[in-house]
């Protein structure tokens, strides 16, 4: 609509052809007016992904192959020039290590952000549907699992199942399904009580049905934005887990369990800075990652909030 | 009965049964365990019977919610049960209770919590209040972006950060003895203390600009302000008033929040609290000793989240009237 009153006519308007752009144009325009923060976040997003996807081609030696000399400090700090970030304490490639830790990390966070949305988000929808006893335990189920402090509660599991990765992405995927099904039911509870849904289910349709095709397709924008936020989230616990060396053990390289073997010499950073270095790149490596999915999400929040004015 | 009594005893009670469901989730891990674990516990050459006698000491030939009534009766008398570690395969017993390993460290923990507490919360609050003042100036979007930028950080980063940049000023390793005076703890969790008051106040501080800015778009502020009020009269006398349940809930819930964040940055530096106790416990799967942390851990949220609810219900009137 143009904005100066003069040449406004209503006629006009409503002669107006309004084509609707298909998906793809949509997405680009969209993009285009994206502000330079999520452009920022989507660009380190893809850099990390296809790091992660082309690890094992990037790195210059194998994920845990050893080499003559630990603790050799970075090339341009004047250690072997064959070493770009240097070595670690038993004498393997931290840039190698670096690579391996983006798939390793990231491909864990992905399958248990993945699995957690898959039980949180099928629970939520049958509790929003099935508002019976089902509804009622769930969430009260969900209200004490949520009261635990959820470092916590992972930690005391882990006491008990031993950290192994399959037991840690189990874990943290129960535990923050959680949060994806109060988000989910919440949402669903309010599409649910539509007439549309209602038609469907008088038209016979299952469960099953109603859930993909009526209800999902409605909640699918702050599912989305949800899934960032509770992929950083598990992405962070992830690493502070290994960080606390109960999260992926050696000799699996990942960024949380770098961190922590950088972190030897760090009574004596005082002295000479660069001490810190072997903590700060795979600590740095997770925060640019986290940071950059909070403004891609942050933007995507601000879009989908009712703010869209493309068809 | 007044509503607000009848309110804050429903949330207490129900803050009740959360502990006390918390409490059987937090007991039963101990029977997820593996049958044979009292093995492990004591060693590949442990006698028979001396596993046997473990397996008796534990209970566990009793049924499940006897052990509980007892488990829970010793806890509330402060008897969080005996450590796994010190044990030998040859039956010879020098473990330790769990409450003698946990007081000196809860203590430690609560000084490092509550001093960080005492910088924290006036901070945010002030960069808060000028922030949500001030909206859309440069102060405004500097402050916003900072706290940004360090909420999405994780904590062993920051703290990272922190060494890297306040090493020369400040010990690395915050290892506080007894025998140390208040200053002298003071200067050692430097550090600590700073990486955690970094991420409290980032969430802090965005909550109550958003409280703050919600409370000022309202009619009656507006109204304040037509009358022709002085900008500090309308802060003082009618924006804060109706402000004072969002902050107090924010304080409340990043209390809370410090309960957890602790546990990795004592990590990081070093400090002898139950952070520390619980991760090594873990690794070591002293099973009781990190059923306690657990379950100090989450009596202190749980009752931090209650705090803050109750809080929220008698200072805000609107509260009482849910619809």
């Amino acid at each position: 609509m143009s904005e100066d009153g003069q040449n406004y006519s209503a006629a006009g308007e409503v002669a107006q052809v309004k084509l609707r752009r298909g998906r793809g144009e949509r997405t680009w325009i969209a993009l285009k007016k994206a502000p330079v923060s999520a452009w920022f976040g989507m660009i380190v997003i893809a850099l990390y992904a296809f790091t992660a996807i082309f690890g094992p081609m990037l790195a210059p030696y194998g994920e845990a192959e050893i080499f003559a000399k630990a603790d050799e400090p970075w090339a341009m700090l004047g250690g072997n020039p064959d070493h770009l970030f240097g070595t670690d304490q038993i004498g393997r490639d931290v840039f190698t290590r670096l690579i391996y830790g983006a798939r390793n990390t990231i491909g864990i966070a992905l399958i248990t952000t993945l699995l957690s949305f898959l039980i949180g988000g099928a629970l939520g929808l049958v509790a929003a549907i099935n508002r019976s006893w089902l509804d009622q335990l769930l969430s009260r189920a969900v209200d004490v699992l949520m009261s635990i402090p959820s470092l916590i509660f992972a930690l005391m599991l882990l006491s008990i199942f031993g950290s192994s990765i399959p037991s840690l992405i189990l874990i943290i995927a129960v535990l923050d399904s959680t949060r994806v099904f109060r988000l989910t039911r919440s949402v669903a509870a309010n599409v649910v009580v539509m007439d549309y849904v209602e038609a469907a289910r008088l038209r016979g349709e299952g469960m099953a049905w109603v859930m993909r095709k009526e209800i999902l397709p409605n909640i699918m924008p702050p599912l989305v934005a949800e899934f960032g936020l509770r992929f950083s989230f598990v992405f962070l616990t992830i690493a502070s887990l290994s960080f606390l060396g109960l999260g992926i053990q050696p000799p699996t390289a990942d960024w949380g369990s770098m961190v922590r073997d950088g972190s030897r010499f760090i009574q004596f950073v005082a002295y000479d800075w660069t001490l810190a270095l072997p903590s700060l790149l795979p600590a740095g490596a997770v925060a640019l990652l986290t940071v950059a999915v909070n403004f891609v999400v942050d933007w995507f929040l601000h879009k989908t909030s009712g703010l869209r004015d493309d068809h | 009965m007044h509503p607000v009594v009848s309110t804050v005893l429903q949330r207490l009670g129900l803050g009740l049964l959360t502990l006390f469901m918390v409490s059987i989730i937090i007991f039963s891990s101990i029977a997820l365990l593996p049958g044979d674990f009292g093995q492990q516990v004591l060693g590949q050459t442990a006698l028979p019977e001396t596993v046997e006698a473990f397996r008796r000491e534990l209970g566990l030939d009793k049924p499940a919610w006897l052990r509980y009534i007892d488990w829970i009766a010793a806890v509330l008398q402060g008897d969080l049960g005996t450590s796994f570690s010190g044990r030998a395969s040859s039956g010879a017993d020098e473990s330790r209770s769990v409450w003698e390993l946990i007081a000196p460290r809860l203590s430690n923990t609560l000084f490092l919590a509550s001093f960080t507490a005492l910088i924290a919360v006036p901070l945010s609050l002030f960069l808060g209040i000028t922030a949500a003042l001030k909206r859309n100036s440069i102060y405004d979007r500097s402050v916003n972006a900072m706290t940004l930028t360090t909420i999405s950080f994780p904590e062993f980063f920051l703290a990272y950060v922190l060494i890297v940049a306040l090493a020369g000023t400040f010990p690395t390793l915050s290892n506080v003895t007894n025998d140390m005076g208040l200053w002298e703890r003071i200067y050692k969790i430097a550090l600590p203390s700073l990486t955690m008051t970094l991420v409290i106040v980032a969430h802090m501080m965005r909550m109550t600009r958003a409280a703050l800015i919600n409370l000022l778009a309202s009619p009656y502020i507006e109204m304040a302000q037509l009358k022709g009020a002085s900008r500090g009269r309308v802060i003082i006398k009618h924006a804060l008033p109706n402000a004072w349940a969002p902050i107090a809930t924010v304080i409340a819930f990043n209390l809370a929040y410090l309960v957890v964040g602790v546990v990795v940055v004592e990590v990081v530096f070093v400090y002898p609290g139950i952070g520390q106790l619980m991760v090594d416990s873990v690794s070591s799967r002293d099973i009781p000793v990190a059923q306690g942390c657990a379950l100090i851990f989450a009596a202190t949220y749980i009752l931090l989240n209650l705090l803050a609810d109750v809080i929220g219900i008698v200072t805000n009137p609107r509260l009482l009237h849910p619809r």
